[in-house]
């Protein structure tokens, strides 16, 4: 492992190679204030202690360590925590950020917030914590996911939100955060830019890894109380990655702790049918380094460049780029990512819904998918690698509940 | 003749005779590849000799973020004929072989990255590109860019926008070559019926830390808007404008007859643009 992976962050911004400012000029000036903004609230008790209020007593922190008892007898294999970020008011970990930048907004004197949604669970916490806050809130989100996931549509304008559905692309994440990005330049001067996910330009992955990181401080202090030992492997679903760096990011110190990434394999390895960024090994191709959205780190790309369309059956992980820190991981040997298939997530989900009665979402689905595939291989993929044992310890992020999925999944499983 | 250094690009000798002659220039954008690249060499000599001084060709790129629906467009369109970057390098060299017009590249860092920085300034220069512009690109992530660009002496153009602090400005006009361009305002490409009133005062801050000719873009589509100029800006570039003639003329089909259209009409609004440009006041009528 090397040394320097402890300073986290090299250059400012930079993870390895990764990470950077790729802006229009209109938005360095912005993304340098938002920075100072940052910075001084890192250090301004009065931030720290409205936040961490906010987080307790409106978004419900801090969130159980739940042992999973009958899905663990069920593998046969590790003991299993699940962090249940599912609990959270809104119903998945994303309000943790849309707190910390909706108070950063509000210091920072900008009365509009303006944010992307792919499942619709970053648009929630958004125009939740507007409504809380006072602010001026408008979601753009793609329409393909305005139809898969129409009850947080519901919920967004239930709250006060404006929803802009966006018709360009392929009508999903990239191009919301593209319409949501030409919002912020036009308006910049009144209007911060609410990005859900460890993605965009600096400061944006720091911020909202460090926003998120609760996450990882909470399970790390419950799981030494609860077994007195650190966990062996640590599970999560990445999209951008931010539910996933934020369990991540309390253990990169410790060695003994391996990090899995679970990517969306969506309908098989070919451009097109899947979102998995870090998954090359299992197959999954069209992965380079490239720039996209401010950010430079793996992108899944044709030959010339031209940003991919992706498929998986969870709005929140169908994105062709993943998040530059944990490109950086990847690189580094530090965590690991590899890929399960919507079917993979279903039947995961129908599992831990029937095992634990926890019906998660299906991003949080992929999580538990993956971390079967390493009970008990189903993939000839994952077959020559090794499989955890009894004497392992899991903690599974579960990032969010199933709610906004009920009509997937009924479509999926019919009415048995 | 020429007042510009001997090694200069074609940009730079341009920018130097509209000085000696106190006429504002024309840059005149459109996206290569829309609908096809043998209609875009075609366009791209009808600007020319309607006397567009510098024209911009734009790169397709499938998530242009800085761009109002009418480029959008054109970006899918050309992504639909499957336009490569490679191609429209291709394209500059096809069109050397009967004008020197000025041209620079435009488009977003991606494509160009995929290519390799390396490769893409040799083949830029070979075909004979006078420089480049890269929307999502800021000095400070630029170092290796610029230095493998000027290696093959590709002017490196930069965007300095209302955001833009004076001591900023003045970073972006230092890592600029043959041009600064300076957005009018916050916002995405596209038409706007009148320019910012804050602009005036933006155009002074850059004078003050610049003496690169200064190129005003974003939202620039009528006479009224280039005579206004006149004096304060050393060109205007009108883009989204003259992409809505091609998309209009060629929304029915991309026949020979509707690229012809496209061309005539193309030719009509930087005529009329050129025309504004020297009847408005010259700098030099306006110099203090």
């Amino acid at each position: 492992m090397s040394s320097t992976l402890h300073t986290a962050t090299l250059a400012p911004g930079r993870f390895g190679p990764y990470g950077g400012r790729y802006v229009p000029e209109t938005l360095m000036v912005p993304l340098f204030e938002l920075e100072r903004a940052y910075e001084a609230a890192k250090s301004d008790p009065q931030f720290q202690v409205e936040f961490a209020s906010l987080l307790k007593n409106f978004a419900g922190r801090p969130t159980p360590l739940q042992f999973a008892a009958r899905l663990t007898s069920h593998l046969g294999g590790p003991r299993i925590y699940i962090k249940r970020e599912d609990l959270l008011h809104t119903g998945a970990h994303k309000i943790n950020n849309a707190i910390g930048q909706g108070l950063l907004a509000v210091k920072m004197g900008k009365p509009r917030i303006v944010a992307e949604t792919g499942a619709g669970q970053h648009g929630v916490a958004s125009a939740t914590v507007a409504a809380h806050l006072g602010l001026e809130c408008v979601v753009y989100m793609g329409t393909e996911d305005m139809a898969r996931q129409s009850l947080n549509v519901s919920r967004m304008r239930m709250l006060g939100a404006q929803v802009v559905g966006v018709e360009s692309g392929s009508r999903t994440l990239k191009d919301a955060i593209n319409e949501a990005m030409r919002d912020w330049v036009t308006n910049v001067r009144n209007t911060h830019y609410l990005l859900g996910s460890v993605l965009g330009a600096h400061p944006y992955p720091t911020m909202v890894r460090d926003f998120h990181s609760v996450i990882g401080r909470e399970a790390r202090e419950q799981i030494l109380a609860a077994e007195k030992r650190l966990p062996t492997h640590l599970f999560a679903c990445v999209g951008g990655g931010s539910n996933a760096i934020g369990l991540f990011h309390q253990f990169l110190r410790d060695p003994g702790v391996k990090m899995v990434g679970i990517e969306a394999g969506g309908r098989g390895g070919q451009l097109g049918e899947h979102a998995a960024r870090l998954a090359a090994h299992q197959g999954f191709t069209g992965a380079r380094p490239g720039v996209l959205q401010g950010t430079y780190t793996y992108i899944l790309q044709t030959e010339d460049g031209q940003i991919a369309t992706t498929h998986s059956i969870s709005a929140g992980l169908d994105y062709p780029a993943i998040g530059p820190e944990h490109a950086w991981l990847a690189d580094e040997g530090r965590a690991e990512y590899s890929a399960v298939t919507d079917q993979g997530a279903l039947e995961a989900a129908r599992l831990l819904s029937r095992t634990e009665g926890i019906i998660p979402a299906l991003e949080s689905a992929h999580a538990v998918a993956g971390l079967i595939e390493r009970i008990s291989p189903n993939s000839s993929s994952n077959a020559d690698r090794p499989r955890l044992t009894p004497d392992d310890l899991v903690i599974v992020n579960l990032s969010g509940r199933g709610d906004k999925d009920m009509d997937t999944y009924t479509r999926a499983f019919g009415t048995k | 003749m020429s007042a510009a250094a001997p090694n200069a690009t074609r940009i730079a000798e341009r920018f130097a005779d509209l000085r000696e002659s106190g006429e504002l220039g024309i840059v005149a954008y459109i996206t290569a590849g829309d609908p096809t690249l043998p209609a875009t060499h075609k366009f791209v000599l009808a600007l020319a000799d309607a006397g567009a001084d510098v024209i911009e060709l734009g790169i397709p790129f499938s998530d242009p973020l800085a761009d109002g629906p009418t480029i959008q467009r054109a970006s899918e369109r050309a992504l639909k004929t499957h336009t490569t970057l490679a191609q429209v390098i291709d394209l500059v060299r096809e069109i050397r072989k009967s004008s020197e017009v000025p041209i620079v590249l435009f488009g977003y860092y991606n494509p160009v990255l995929q290519m390799g920085l390396e490769r893409f300034a040799s083949a830029a220069a070979n075909a004979g590109a006078d420089g480049a512009l890269i929307t999502d690109l800021t000095p400070e992530e630029s170092d290796d860019y610029r230095q493998i660009l000027a290696a093959h002496n590709l002017d490196t153009i930069f965007l300095g926008a209302p955001t833009s602090t004076d001591e900023r400005l003045a970073k972006i006009a230092a890592a600029s070559s043959g041009f600064l361009y300076l957005i009018s305002r916050t916002g995405v490409t596209g038409a706007k019926d009148a320019l910012p009133d804050d602009l005036p005062a933006l155009l002074r801050r850059a004078r003050k830390v610049t003496q690169l000719p200064i190129a005003v873009g974003f939202g620039i589509s009528l006479p009224g808007h280039v005579s206004v100029l006149g004096g304060l800006a050393d060109a205007a570039v009108v883009g989204s404008a003259l992409v809505s003639e091609i998309e209009k003329a060629t929304m029915q089909d991309s026949s020979p007859a509707a690229i012809d259209a496209a061309a005539s009409a193309l030719a009509i609004r930087v005529r009329s643009l050129k025309e504004a440009a020297r009847h408005g006041l010259s700098r030099r009528e306006v110099a203090p």
